[in-house]
């Protein structure tokens, strides 16, 4: 298993030092190997830690929880990976900007790539290597003290994604991004710290602050000191989860980072960071008993999903439509873990699973739209299943899976959920959050119907931009079925046992 | 005290801790003192930065308070007997108080004139009364610029800066971290608890800078400085962290300051200017 954490951890960082030298061409073929790579370990990791935790040296170990993210990062990064060969295969004719904001000369097809171009892509390659990196980096730490560092490089990393565009909107998206989440993280540092102070009272001034020390010594800790880390970790580590009220940064850095990027913003980088708040969860349940931290989740996941869902009303950008869409996800994902249930915790694992998958479509199924119509606004957009006889009907199907239509992943953790919120009496929240999705559904699907169901009033020509664009979506859509109609018996088993570690079982 | 601190120390029962501060608090120690003193000085210049119309002054502050965390660190390290601190605090004045000014100081020399204009587009254009009296008190401030030795001429600047309400505000804020903290009643373990009240206070007024400022300057300083404030917490509860994961804050930091300083360049190339008022264009 030693060569797994090396594989994980080392292939990213490969492939993001390659790129720095080499062609395009090159580059993209180091990246998708790199992805897929990445992912193979990942799956390679779920029969261990379905049935015990995993540890390198002081500082590296995986559990069942920790794979789950893995699983969901690593997989994203392989489709991106593959799709941004497609998202590229136009771009280099148009000017250094994306396709989101052509310069007024136009482009022309028959005019040779930009110079500006391959110093673009190599610096695009190497920071989406680096920011896979470091979120795969995050679920392996064992120490509170270096999972913070590890989210707080995967801030910095794609604060400098969402602004390579270089234009005024996505630099003014990246400057709000870094100072917000920084902000956040800051907090997150004090939650470090004030964690560190609780274990020092039982386990002597100088340890490694990993959460295993913290989860055995339990109810020892003293209280005050765990309360306000959790509280300041929520906080802090819910900035970059999109939690309300400090989501302000996020439908920003989606709307205006390069595809690829928003897609793994939204499916990866906002589950790392709801990965540390789990881990704190672990510690905070293990001291004080399941009621104060549910509590505090249950608070920000019901606002989260309430003000997302209504945002999702006549968004007039595409990718803030899905953004807002993520974040009513993040709401679904606290409310989850609030209930406590078995069932419920095994459907917020599977829903990051499925979450990654479906808004990864969504995004990259929307980046094809933007590029057939050289929009992002949903108004400007009709006729997307006539036109684009993939990605249109792939698109609706990411959209039905968000909404958690059946047979796809996310109906089978939504439901799981809701079980779970019912099993555990808390009757009045499973039914908030029946309501609240539903209103999210009828948001997304409005704008969507408009996009794709309407007849196109525009003349132009049918057909795919890019084959690449195609391929991670239909991986995407195998997966999210897979995941709901009959999930493998290790993965399965992969659930429940991050379930119980999450119980404090583990 | 120092033998109740040590057999806090080496005891298994670091419940001790609490009783030998108490002692300390009934007659102040030099050592309980002079942390305090310091402790204070990081607070007064987070105020001082507050204040602060010019970003070269504001960034000679954020190197003064750096230095002053650094120096609290030596203090502990030499009264605790806690050697990996003189390390730690080393590596943190190599960084904070060189490192960072100088990255910050390039970026403000290629902005040009911005450095002493924009303090007209930080506070004094928000409007909320003050912004008169700030315009008078730039040229004030170029001449106290001169020096900081100290971190007491420093405060000479503060004739343009905050507006009243803005200052109050951040007093507020302050003084709510400072006694908020105070009623949890958490002992610190190397230092008394003053520092940690001051320390959330110094967060605060940070969080504060960073929310009124208009220009990405200060509010990166905002940001670096609300990390001093966090170092001076670490140093009351969490001093005996294993050194390896303090360099790793550290060294994330560093990585922080070369991004931020990045973007600020970036942003400085597409408008002219380090205002953040024409940030507006995203919303919904």
């Amino acid at each position: 298993m030693t060569a797994t954490f090396i594989i994980l951890l080392a292939a990213p960082l490969l492939a993001a030092l390659a790129c720095l030298r080499l062609p395009v061409r090159a580059c993209q073929a180091v990246t998708i190997t790199a992805g897929v790579v990445s992912f193979a370990t990942a799956v390679v990791l779920v029969p261990a830690a379905a049935h015990h935790d995993l540890t390198l040296g002081r500082y590296l170990r995986a559990d069942a929880i920790s794979v789950v993210f893995l699983l969901a990062t690593s997989f994203l990064y392989a489709a991106v990976s593959a799709y941004s060969v497609g998202y590229f295969a136009g771009e280099q004719y148009s000017a250094s900007s994306g396709p989101t904001a052509p310069r007024s000369a136009g482009p022309d097809p028959t005019a040779p790539p930009k110079a500006g171009f391959a110093r673009y892509a190599r610096r695009f390659y190497t920071g989406l290597n680096l920011f896979a990196w470091s979120m795969l980096a995050a679920p392996l730490m064992s120490s509170l003290a270096l999972l913070w560092i590890a989210v707080e490089v995967t801030t910095v990393i794609s604060a400098l994604l969402v602004a390579i565009e270089d234009t005024d909107r996505a630099v003014e998206a990246a400057w709000k991004y870094v100072l917000i989440a920084s902000a956040g993280l800051g907090l997150a540092l004090l939650a470090t710290i004030f964690m560190y102070a609780a274990g020092a009272h039982v386990l002597g001034q100088s340890y490694d602050l990993t959460f295993t020390q913290l989860l055995h010594t339990g109810p020892r800790l003293p209280h005050t000191l765990v309360r306000l880390a959790y509280g300041l970790a929520v906080l802090g580590f819910g900035t970059k989860v999109g939690l309300f009220p400090v989501h302000t940064w996020l439908p920003d850095a989606h709307a205006e980072a390069p595809t690829p990027v928003s897609a793994l913003l939204s499916g990866s980088l906002l589950a790392v960071s709801f990965y540390a708040i789990l881990r704190y969860y672990q510690v905070s349940v293990a001291a004080l008993g399941p009621s104060f931290p549910q509590g505090v989740l249950l608070a920000f996941g019901i606002a989260s999903l309430l003000l997302a869902a209504l945002s999702l009303f006549d968004q007039g950008d595409v990718k803030r439509l899905l953004a807002y869409s993520s974040m009513e996800h993040m709401g679904i994902l606290a409310i989850g873990v609030s209930f406590g249930a078995p069932i419920a915790l095994a459907g917020v694992l599977l829903h990051v699973l499925a979450h990654a998958a479906a808004k990864g479509n969504a995004f990259m199924g929307a980046g094809v739209l933007m590029r057939k119509y050289q929009t992002k606004n949903v108004a400007a957009i009709d006729g997307g299943l006539d036109l684009l006889p993939w990605s249109g009907p792939l698109l609706l199907v990411a959209v039905l899976a968000l909404a958690a239509m059946p047979p796809f992943g996310i109906f089978r953790s939504e439901f799981q959920i809701v079980a779970g919120g019912l099993a555990a009496s808390r009757n009045a929240a499973a039914a908030a959050l029946i309501v609240v999705v539903t209103l999210a559904f009828l948001g997304l699907s409005l704008s969507a119907n408009r996009m794709l169901v309407n007849p196109s009033s525009k003349r132009l020509p049918r057909g795919e931009p890019s084959a690449w664009m195609v391929i991670p979506v239909v991986a995407g859509v195998a997966a999210l079925a897979m995941l709901g109609v009959h999930p493998p018996a290790h993965l399965t088993e992969l659930l429940a046992r991050g379930a119980a570690e999450l119980r404090g079982l583990g | 005290m120092t033998t109740a601190w040590l057999a806090a120390q080496h005891g298994p029962a670091v419940q001790h801790g609490p009783e030998a501060l108490a002692a300390a608090h009934g007659v102040p120690s030099v050592f309980g003192g002079s942390a305090n003193v310091v402790a204070v000085v990081v607070l007064l210049l987070e105020f001082g930065m507050f204040r602060q119309a010019l970003l070269r002054d504001q960034i000679r502050l954020y190197a003064a308070q750096s230095a002053a965390v650094s120096v609290l660190a030596v203090i502990v390290a030499a009264a605790r007997h806690v050697p990996e601190l003189y390390v730690l605090a080393a590596l943190s004045a190599a960084l904070k108080v060189v490192i960072v000014p100088l990255v910050m100081r390039r970026l403000l020399r290629g902005a040009g004139d911005d450095s002493a204009g924009s303090g007209a587009l930080s506070l004094a254009s928000v409007g909320w009364g003050g912004g008169v009296e700030a315009s008078g008190g730039w040229g004030g401030g170029v001449e106290a610029s001169g020096g900081w030795g100290g971190g007491v001429e420093a405060s000479r600047g503060w004739g343009g800066g905050a507006g009243a309400s803005t200052l109050l505000l951040a007093t507020a804020a302050g003084a709510f971290g400072f006694f908020a903290v105070g009623t949890l009643g958490i002992a610190g373990v190397t230092l008394p608890q003053a520092a940690l009240s001051l320390a959330m206070a110094v967060v605060l007024v940070a969080f504060v800078l960073m929310i009124v400022r208009r220009d990405v300057v200060s509010q990166a300083v905002g940001f670096f400085s609300l990390e001093n404030g966090v170092s001076l917490a670490a140093l009351v509860i969490a001093a005996h962290m294993p050194l390896i994961l303090e360099v790793a804050f550290l060294f994330d930091l560093l990585v922080a300051v070369i991004v931020f300083g990045v973007l600020i360049r970036v942003h400085h190339g597409l408008s002219e200017s380090l205002s953040t008022a024409g940030l507006t264009r995203l919303r919904g």
